[in-house]
């Protein structure tokens, strides 16, 4: 209603592709829904000393196993004295990022540090640590794990797909077959054989972590070794996927132009090939996430991944392996709830994802 | 067809030669052997453990123990012993895999027979109640992590006692059960199990079935079949299904490997006398022959199942000849 009568309707300005990709993943709900959790998560795992109300390694021997304090709907008329329930309240000193010093909680008891009185979100597991804390802050380790552990596989997945496609030959053929016999066993197989391979006691990893022999690796240590052996599984499928899209671009015209115009072979590699395959490798990543999540939650159930006190939610769920306790304090399986909620997202994320990268679809505008 | 089921099988001896060197390779990257715990106990005599040693060529490099072992299997068939439970491996892994076969073959069962129909009525009836309700149970039922599920199983079945919460028998009942208890004890502690594991798999069958029935019902000849007259059951059943079921065939290939680390933590959970579990134990006792036969067991069987996917695929589009699939 702005234009003027004369003037014809105008052709509106050509999109860059990424501008038709983020209109089309907007317009999905469902990926925005699990990108906004995702969102949420991560900012709460980056934040997670201040947010979470007390010390993951806090134990309290007087409230075992102790009841969510959200599900309760009675409570037993104490003393008299009241903890109100307030932001910003100090309580366990933490120090985040390595160098901030605190003891600011987004939310506590007020007054309930100095009476040892706390709130219990979740409850508390056998040695009466509070269960959310401990699930906010092994949310740094599950979530990161994630997203580490992919940028290994698909690193790994593209110089290996990349380098045999481009260059053929028996270079081509041996790492295809290493790719094949990778793929041929189970994966929860190969990482417990990695796992073995690399156990405490190995003299190579302990030099590589500049250790002593017959020390004992820190927790650090143990999370670091855990990434790397997820990473080191699963590069098998991205690395034929990138292959097969490396040979079909690999005679193209453009790149025959910039070998003619003298470019190096890692330049055409990493500057001409390489990128054509990234929609997918964007895609496969987000898809994938979960996998890693899932790999820590399978090692460290298994008693070979994060090791207590750690928090992480594999190994919290792992209370729930006494029949005792799961039926009695059934809230030890909540880490399972946001492990569900991770996952879920990753999921809804990776698909909208999917549709909005794919060429093929027909944009109704 | 011959030729093609020969050079897969041989081809797959090799990726099991391959996956036996590398298991091999990894297990002996970390120091020390089952011995040690001998070692350290002072009852044992010294001359027990130096025959050990020359007996399982201890003292050798790695390689070297390696071409023993691929030696005795080639001459003799002799896949060793297991350190921990003193019988041949294949003795201790036969009921195993048996097991493991079993709680497989009933997921894949469960899987299959509800997400095809599910599918194809979601499919069929798009934005219908079926649909939305079957759509929103795929998407919980991809992401709910096997472990959790299994707790959960466990929870409600020592919650209601209506399922065992664990193991395959009633070991107190079993000597005196006749064969038709037997079955009927063993298929009500199968139920648990098989839910938990066949329902990540059947989720993604489901939305697979969905997805490909709704393409194909696009198509031309769907059009055509119409217009000439095929009746609606017909239309659906013959033509449209039967095109849209062959990517679910593929996809059965490669959800084995799932199927099989997943059955991994759903024995461990829900103490199902299964392969995963006796091989996660065998990994850290240093078990190593134990490790070996149990890694090629999963393995072959994975290998065999994509071997089945691809001779399925073939049986039921008849446009793929397994010659060419072969070669490329």
């Amino acid at each position: 209603m702005t234009a003027p009568p004369t003037e014809p309707p105008r052709q509106p300005p050509p999109q860059s592709p990424w501008r038709i990709v983020a209109r089309r993943l907007l317009r999905n709900r469902a990926a925005l829904l699990g990108g906004g959790i995702l969102l949420v998560f991560y900012f709460v795992a980056l934040f997670a000393a201040p947010i979470a109300p007390y010390s993951p390694y806090a134990t309290q021997s007087s409230v075992p196993d102790h009841p969510p304090d959200l599900l309760r709907r009675h409570y037993a008329m104490d003393v008299g004295k009241r903890y109100p329930i307030r932001f910003f309240v100090r309580g366990d000193r933490y120090t985040m990022w390595w160098f901030i010093k605190s003891d600011w909680h987004l939310f506590g008891l007020e007054g309930g540090a100095a009476d040892n009185v706390r709130l219990h979100l979740l409850g508390t597991d056998r040695t009466g640590r509070d269960i959310f804390s401990r699930i906010i802050h092994g949310s740094q380790i599950s979530l990161s794990i994630g997203l580490i552990g992919i940028a290994i596989t698909m690193t790994i997945g593209m110089l290996v797909g990349g380098l045999s496609g481009y260059f053929g030959g028996w270079i081509d053929s041996a790492m295809m077959r290493l790719t094949e016999l990778i793929m041929s066993v189970p994966d929860l197989y190969l990482i417990l054989a990695l796992r073995a391979a690399f156990s405490s006691n190995n003299p190579l990893l302990l030099a590589l972590l500049g250790m002593e022999p017959g020390q004992h690796l820190g927790s650090a240590q143990i999370y670091l070794l855990i990434i790397v052996i997820l990473g080191l599984v699963g590069w098998g499928g991205t690395a034929r996927v990138v292959r097969g899209q490396v040979l079909a671009v690999r005679d193209l015209d453009y790149i025959q132009a910039a070998r003619a115009l003298g470019a190096s072979r890692p330049r055409i590699i990493l500057r001409h090939v390489l990128p054509n395959t990234f929609t997918y490798v964007i895609v496969a990543a987000t898809l994938a996430v979960p996998g890693y999540i899932l790999g820590e939650v399978a090692l460290s159930f298994l008693g070979v991944g994060i090791e207590e006190p750690e928090p992480s939610w594999g190994l919290m769920l792992q209370d729930g392996q006494n029949l005792r306790t799961l039926t009695q304090a059934p809230w030890v399986l909540a880490p399972g709830v946001f492990i569900f909620v991770t996952v879920f997202a990753f999921n809804f994320l990776g698909d909208g994802l999917r549709d909005a990268l794919d060429p093929k679809a027909v944009d109704q505008a | 067809m011959l030729r093609f089921l020969l050079r897969r099988l041989f081809h797959g001896l090799l990726i099991l030669l391959g996956v036996s060197f590398l298991t091999f390779f990894l297990i002996n990257q970390s120091p020390g052997d089952f011995l040690d715990r001998k070692r350290l106990d002072p009852q044992v005599p010294r001359e027990f453990i130096e025959a050990e040693i020359q007996r399982l060529h201890l003292d050798q490099p790695w390689p070297v123990v390696y071409c023993f072992w691929l030696k005795d299997i080639v001459t003799r068939l002799d896949f060793g012993r297991s350190f921990e439970y003193k019988q041949p491996v294949f003795d201790v892994l036969a009921g195993r895999v048996l097991n493991t076969l079993i709680l497989s073959f009933c997921s894949v069962v469960f899987a299959w027979m509800l997400a095809i129909p599910l599918g194809i009525i979601a499919g069929y009836r798009q934005y219908s109640l079926v649909d939305k309700t079957a759509s929103a149970v795929a998407f919980l039922g991809v992401s709910v992590p096997n472990v959790f599920l299994a707790l959960l199983a466990i929870f409600l079945a020592a919650r209601t006692g209506w399922f065992p919460t664990g193991g395959l028998t009633d070991q107190r009942n079993w000597p005196t059960m006749s064969t038709a208890e037997r079955m009927l004890d063993m298929a009500h502690h199968l139920i648990l199990p098989t839910i938990v594991l066949g329902t990540g798999m059947m989720a993604v069958l489901m939305r697979q079935m969905r997805g490909q029935l709704l393409d194909v019902l696009q198509a031309d000849y769907i059009r055509t079949a119409r217009a000439k007259g095929v009746g609606e059951r017909a239309l659906l059943l013959k033509h449209a299904v039967r095109n849209a079921i062959n990517p679910l065939i593929t996809i059965f290939g490669f959800s084995l490997s799932t199927l099989l680390s997943g059955s991994v933590l759903v024995e461990k959970v829900m103490s199902y006398p299964g392969l995963g579990r006796l091989t996660v134990d065998a990994m850290f006792n240093k078990d190593i022959y134990l490790v070996m036969a149990s890694v090629l067991v999963a393995t072959a069987m994975l290998v065999l199942g994509n071997l089945i996917a691809d001779l399925l695929l073939a049986w039921s589009d008849p446009r793929i000849k397994l010659e060419d699939r072969a070669t490329s």
